[in-house]
């Protein structure tokens, strides 16, 4: 076809070039795009830190309106009667954006290890998946378990509407869950979360708790309304410590990433100058003996 | 034995006179009173005299020792009467209120703001609006809405007169 494949394409040994470990050009070509990476990781950090501090900001109110919430629960004690709660529900809150460390799968073990808890004693498991890295991470193995998926979670800070917009659809789900636990990352310091677990209970365990006894009077509907508002409540907790927990922890992980980037850059610099060096000294010496270059 | 019991409750600085009716006033419970909204914080396990709520079954005032109680709130006015005496208006949209056994108190609305700033004509235009609204609509769920925007819009011109 080309006149050129009958022709003898002369492949040169070249030994000097292949010799090293990589040409001048590999490593040209390496050291731009490590480049390229640290800036794009330098300013994923700037905005992560940006976002981690408006989210620090929000949450202070958001934790006494949280822990308001759960004040009734902690201080009437109640708790789920072991051997008739049947069936449970798991909300599992995270977002939809990776590049941020462990969070996704710190939320996503910690629903495993409870669903196989659950499954193993004979109960019902349902699963609400808050953010669409938890579904990723998750609808293989567990997809059978898994009941609501929400999507566009971690783009902007999570609002009350948000929260209960998510509790409406569980609640109109027609799953009549007996105990439920809502699993989220706990925001501790800059550098540090951790997972953590709160339960929600169903109308009926906070109306037979003995606890709830010296509560004045309460009438089923009150108390299902208070039970519902409660839920968007915890539910709106656990999405602000999410959220806070995030935007440090990619904070931290772009943070590496820069810090690998340049260690990377300080190592391919010097291997390049070596090898500039080297190529240059093979050439000098090459004319000088006379050998026939290319 | 009560009584050495409230005296040793009592701070030392008082006399060792046995007076019942000291000692209610001197180690009773405080009420801690908590009140916020997710985006706000006003009070934080503060003490304060008496708080008036407006819940679905009427209003009420809470003091400190008040029997325990889950109440749901209606839009209306909260009135917390401080220590010192003053008192301070909020108007609340929706919540919950829980008294406990060791007398703390969750306020949790949903939306609170100062009374000072609402505005009495833009309540008053958003009822009649809401009011005219209700008889042209007749889906139900739409109903309920304009029924809820009715109701606040009352209540914040009710707070406001």
């Amino acid at each position: 076809m080309f006149a050129r494949t009958s022709a003898l394409v002369f492949a040169p040994q070249c030994g000097g070039q292949v010799r090293n470990m990589a040409t001048l050009k590999d490593i040209t070509i390496r050291l731009k795009s490590i480049k390229n990476i640290q800036k794009i990781t330098k300013s994923m950090k700037m905005v992560a830190a940006a976002k981690y501090a408006r989210a620090e900001r929000q949450l202070k109110p958001a934790r006494v309106y949280g822990n308001g919430a759960l004040a009734l629960y902690e201080k009437a004690e109640i708790t789920a009667p072991e051997d008739k709660a049947a069936k449970h529900v798991i909300i599992g809150v995270s977002s939809d954006r990776g590049l941020c460390g462990a969070i996704h799968s710190n939320v996503a073990k910690a629903i495993k290890a409870q669903i196989a808890e659950l499954t193993g004693s004979g109960k019902e498991v349902m699963v609400v998946n808050v953010g669409d890295k938890l579904r990723g991470i998750l609808h293989r193995t567990h997809g059978k378990h898994i009941m609501l998926n929400c999507k566009e979670m971690g783009r902007k800070p999570p609002t009350f509407s948000d929260a209960s917009i998510i509790a409406t659809e569980l609640l109109n789900s027609g799953y009549e869950f007996d105990q439920g636990s809502i699993i989220f990352n706990r925001f501790r310091s800059v550098i540090s979360y951790r997972t953590e677990k709160k339960p929600l209970f169903s109308n009926e365990t906070v109306a037979n708790s003995e606890g709830m006894g010296i509560y004045d009077d309460i009438d089923a509907d009150v108390l299902r309304n208070y039970q519902e508002f409660a839920l968007v409540n915890i539910l709106f907790f656990g999405m602000k410590e999410s959220t806070t927990s995030e935007q440090s922890a990619r904070m931290t992980a772009m943070d590496s990433a820069s810090k690998n980037a340049s260690e990377m850059i300080d190592k391919l610099t010097l291997t390049f100058n070596r090898t500039r060096q080297a190529v240059i000294t093979k050439e000098l010496i090459e004319i000088i003996s006379g050998a026939a270059a290319l | 034995m009560m009584a050495a019991r409230f005296l040793r409750r009592s701070l030392p600085a008082l006399r060792q006179t046995r007076c019942y009716a000291e000692a209610a006033a001197a180690g009773g419970p405080q009420m801690s009173f908590t009140f916020a909204s997710p985006t706000t914080v006003f009070f934080k396990e503060a003490s304060v005299k008496q708080v008036d709520v407006p819940t679905l079954t009427g209003a009420f005032g809470i003091l400190p020792a008040h029997v325990p109680t889950l109440q749901v709130l209606r839009p209306g006015v909260v009135t917390i009467f401080s220590d010192d005496g003053s008192a301070a208006k909020y108007f609340v949209s929706s919540g919950s209120v829980t008294v406990n056994a060791d007398s703390s108190v969750q306020l949790l609305a949903e939306e609170a703001v100062p009374l000072d700033q609402l505005d009495i004509a833009a309540a008053r235009a958003n009822l009649e609006k809401a009011q005219s609204e209700m008889a042209g609509v007749s889906d139900e769920a739409l109903k309920a809405e304009v029924q809820i925007s009715i109701d606040a819009n009352e209540a914040i011109v009710k707070a406001l007169e």
